[in-house]
C-alpha cells in the first residue's frame, strides 16, 4: 500500500470528520424528544426544501450507483445508460403518487408503506407481506453499499489475506455508522448528505472537465469505446442500442423507476418532509442529480479511453469491473484529489446505508413488532426497538459481504428490485384506488413473486459462467409461445402478471361475495397538508392549534 | 421559501380537496418521451463529441425539470 499513503490519509480524515457530524446530528434542529419513532425514524417530519433535497438525493444516488453504472457502461456500452431515463421518469411519478402518500401518512401518522396498506385495506396480512418484502429487498441493497466502499479500498491497496483482515476496514466503518445512526436516527444521514454531495459535485465537475482534456476530448472517448465494443464477440454491446436490447432498455428504465420509489428508504425520505410543497418543489429540483448521474456514467467510457484494466475479482480469472472508476481516478488524479474522490464514494455509501437501515427497522417495528408481538407498545418502546433493529440490519449486511461472495449480494439486489415491484398494486395503486380486493392483492403478490423468481432462475450469466440469477434481461424466446431475440426486464413482466391476477381474483371474490376489509382512510386524506386540523397526534390524540404547532410532534 | 407562519389557516377540509388539476397530465410527457428509444438511438449528429444517444437523453433532463416546475407552479397552493 506504500504509494497510496496520501490517498489513505485524506480518505480517513474526511471519513472521521463525517462521523463526528453524524454524532452531532442528534442535537441538530433541537428535537423535542429523541425517544419517539417520529423523531428518530422520520426526523420529526419537519424537513424543509434543502434538507429533503439532500436527503432524498443521498438516498437515490448511492455509492453503488457511482461505481456500478459506469462499470456497466465500461462492460456493455449504451445499455448501461438506462440509469438516465430511469432517473428522469421517477420524479414526475413521485410527484403524482408520493405526494398523496405523504398526505395520508401525515394525517394518520403512518411511518411505513405497510402502515398505509394496513389501514387502506384493513388487512394486517397484506401489510405483513409488504413489510417483509420491504425488509428483504432492502438488506442486499445495504450490502451493495459495502461493495462500493470495498472497490475503493481495493484500489487503495487496503486488502488482506484472510476474510476478516480483508474486511476489517469495512467492519470498522460500519460500526461507526451503526453507532451514530443509533444515536441520531434520520438526522445523521440528513446532515451528512450535505458533505457527501458537496464532495461528489466537486469531484465530478473536475472529472468531466479535466479527464476529457487529458484523454483528447469527448469525441475520441466515444470513438475509443466504439472501437472496443467492435472488437468484442458480444453482439449486444456498442455505443448505441441494438435491435435486441431496446425493449430491455425501456422496460428496465421504467421498472427500475417504479421499483425505486417503492423501496422503503425512498418513502422514508419523502415522509420526513414537512409539507406537500417541499416534496413538489423537490421533484423539479432533484433532476440536477440525474445530470450528475449521466456524467458519472460516462466515466465508464473514459476508463475505456484511458486503457483501465479492472482489478482481479474474488475468484481466480475473474475481474471486478466495479474497480474501473476508482482506478481511473487513481491513474489520472493527483493522489490527494484521488483521496477526496474515494472519500466521496465512501461517504456516499454511508448516507443511503443509514437511511435504508432506518427504513427496514421502522418496518419491523411498526408492522411486525407492534402488530404481532406487542400491541400496546408506547412510542418510546417503538423507538428503542427500531434503534436496536437498525443495528441488527447493519450486522446482517456486513455478514453478507464478509461471508458471502460480493457477487452474491449483487444477485440478491437484482432479486430485490424484482420483488419490491410486487408491492406496486397495493401501495402505489392503492393510493389512487380502493377497487382491489385484499384477497386479490395477496394472490397477485404470490403470482408476481413466483413468476419473477422463475424468470430470474432461467437467466444465465455468460461473464461469470453462472447458470442462474445471472441478470435481469429475460429472453422472450424462453416463453414457448414467443419467437423473438428481444429481452425484457423481469420485474416489469412479473408485476404485469401480478396486476392481472389481482384483478381477476378481485372479480372472482366479489362474485363469490367474500367479505372485503373496509377502508380507514377518507378521500380527502390524500390532500391533507401541514397544519391540517384533522392531523392525528401520535402521542395523545388531542387536536393541536395548527398555527402554533405546524409539525405535530409530541411534547411528552 | 420555507415559511411555516404563512401556512393556510385551517381552511375547511372540503376546500383542501381541490388538488386535481389538468396540469398534472403534463407530467406524462417526461415519463413517456425518455422511453421512446427510436427517437434517440443514433450516433449522429454528434454535439461536442457526444453521440445523439447521449446528448439527447441528457437534454430530456431539462424537459423533466421544465414540466415538473411548470406543474408545481400551476398547482401550488394559493396563499
Amino acid at each position: 500500500m506504500g504509494d497510496h499513503v496520501t490517498e489513505i490519509v485524506v480518505f480517513t480524515v474526511l471519513f472521521l470528520l463525517v462521523s463526528g457530524i453524524g454524532f452531532f446530528a442528534a442535537r441538530w434542529r433541537a428535537p423535542n424528544d429523541m425517544g419517539h419513532l417520529d423523531e428518530w425514524g422520520l426526523g420529526g417530519r419537519s424537513f424543509g426544501g434543502w434538507i429533503t433535497w439532500f436527503l432524498v438525493g443521498g438516498d437515490l444516488y448511492t455509492a453503488y450507483t457511482f461505481v456500478a453504472v459506469p462499470a456497466l457502461l465500461f462492460g456493455a456500452g449504451a445499455a448501461g445508460f438506462f440509469a438516465v431515463p430511469y432517473t428522469i421518469i421517477i420524479y414526475p411519478l413521485v410527484f403524482l403518487v408520493l405526494v398523496r402518500l405523504w398526505s395520508v401518512s401525515h394525517r394518520h401518522g403512518f411511518v411505513t408503506p405497510a402502515d398505509f396498506v394496513r389501514s387502506r385495506f384493513q388487512s394486517p396480512t397484506l401489510a405483513l407481506l409488504i413489510a417483509i418484502t420491504g425488509i428483504v429487498a432492502t438488506m442486499p441493497y445495504i450490502a451493495l453499499q459495502l461493495v462500493g466502499i470495498e472497490a475503493v479500498l481495493k484500489t487503495m491497496g487496503v486488502t488482506g489475506d484472510s476474510a476478516i483482515a480483508r474486511h476489517l476496514p469495512i467492519i470498522i466503518a460500519f460500526a461507526i455508522l451503526a453507532a451514530y445512526t443509533y444515536q441520531s436516527g434520520l438526522r445523521a444521514p440528513a446532515l451528512i448528505a450535505f458533505v457527501k454531495d458537496t464532495l461528489i459535485y466537486i469531484v465530478i465537475l473536475v472529472a468531466i472537465i479535466y479527464l476529457p482534456y487529458k484523454l483528447g476530448g469527448w469525441g475520441s472517448i466515444f470513438d475509443a469505446a466504439q472501437k472496443k465494443f467492435d472488437g468484442t464477440p458480444n453482439p449486444n454491446d456498442g455505443i448505441v442500442l441494438t435491435a435486441a436490447n431496446q425493449w430491455q432498455y425501456i422496460t428496465l428504465a421504467l421498472g427500475s423507476a417504479l421499483a425505486l420509489f417503492l423501496y422503503p428508504h425512498s418513502i422514508t425520505g419523502v415522509l420526513a418532509s414537512k409539507n406537500r410543497d417541499v416534496i413538489k418543489r423537490n421533484m423539479s429540483a432533484l433532476p440536477a442529480y440525474s445530470l450528475l448521474l449521466g456524467l458519472i456514467a460516462l466515466l465508464g467510457f473514459m476508463a475505456i479511453a484511458a486503457g483501465v484494466k479492472p482489478l482481479p475479482g474474488a475468484k481466480a480469472g475473474s475481474t471486478d469491473s466495479n474497480t474501473v472508476v476508482p482506478l481511473l481516478f487513481d491513474l489520472h488524479f493527483p493522489s490527494w484529489f484521488a483521496g477526496v474522490a474515494f472519500a466521496a464514494i465512501g461517504i456516499g455509501a454511508l448516507v443511503p446505508a443509514a437511511i435504508m437501515s432506518i427504513a427496514a427497522a421502522n418496518l419491523f417495528t411498526r408492522n411486525i413488532y407492534k402488530e404481532y408481538l406487542k400491541r400496546d407498545a408506547t412510542p418510546a418502546q417503538e423507538a428503542s426497538v427500531s434503534k436496536i433493529t437498525s443495528l441488527v440490519v447493519k450486522v446482517g449486511a456486513v455478514a453478507c459481504i464478509v461471508f458471502l461472495d460480493p457477487q452474491f449480494s449483487i444477485d440478491l439486489q437484482l432479486i430485490g428490485g424484482v420483488i419490491i415491484l410486487q408491492t406496486l398494486p397495493a401501495v402505489a395503486l392503492g393510493i389512487y384506488t380502493r377497487w382491489f380486493h385484499r384477497g386479490g392483492l395477496i394472490a397477485g403478490w404470490f403470482a408476481g413473486m413466483a413468476l419473477g423468481f422463475w424468470m430470474l432462475y432461467q437467466i444465465p450469466n455468460a461473464a461469470t459462467g453462472r447458470a442462474h440469477f445471472g441478470g435481469s434481461a429475460f429472453p422472450l424466446e424462453k416463453f414457448a409461445f414467443i419467437d423473438s431475440k428481444t429481452t425484457v426486464y423481469v420485474g416489469l413482466v412479473a408485476v404485469a402478471v401480478n396486476l392481472a391476477v389481482a384483478a381477476l381474483v378481485t372479480l372472482a371474490l366479489r362474485a363469490g361475495k367474500v367479505p372485503d376489509g373496509g377502508d380507514d382512510t377518507n378521500p380527502d386524506d390524500y390532500f391533507a397538508d401541514e397544519g391540517d386540523p384533522r392531523v392525528s397526534v401520535p402521542a395523545q390524540a388531542t387536536s393541536t392549534d395548527p398555527d402554533l404547532d405546524p409539525a405535530p410532534s409530541p411534547k411528552v | 421559501m420555507s415559511d411555516p407562519e404563512v401556512r393556510a389557516e385551517a381552511a375547511p377540509a372540503v376546500a383542501r380537496a381541490k388538488d386535481k388539476s389538468p396540469w398534472n397530465w403534463l407530467l406524462f410527457l417526461p415519463i413517456v418521451v425518455p422511453l421512446l428509444t427510436p427517437l434517440f438511438n443514433h450516433d449522429s449528429p454528434r454535439v461536442g463529441g457526444f453521440p445523439m444517444f447521449y446528448w439527447l437523453q441528457l437534454l430530456f433532463i431539462v424537459l423533466g425539470v421544465t414540466t415538473t416546475t411548470v406543474v408545481y407552479q400551476m398547482t401550488k397552493k394559493r396563499r
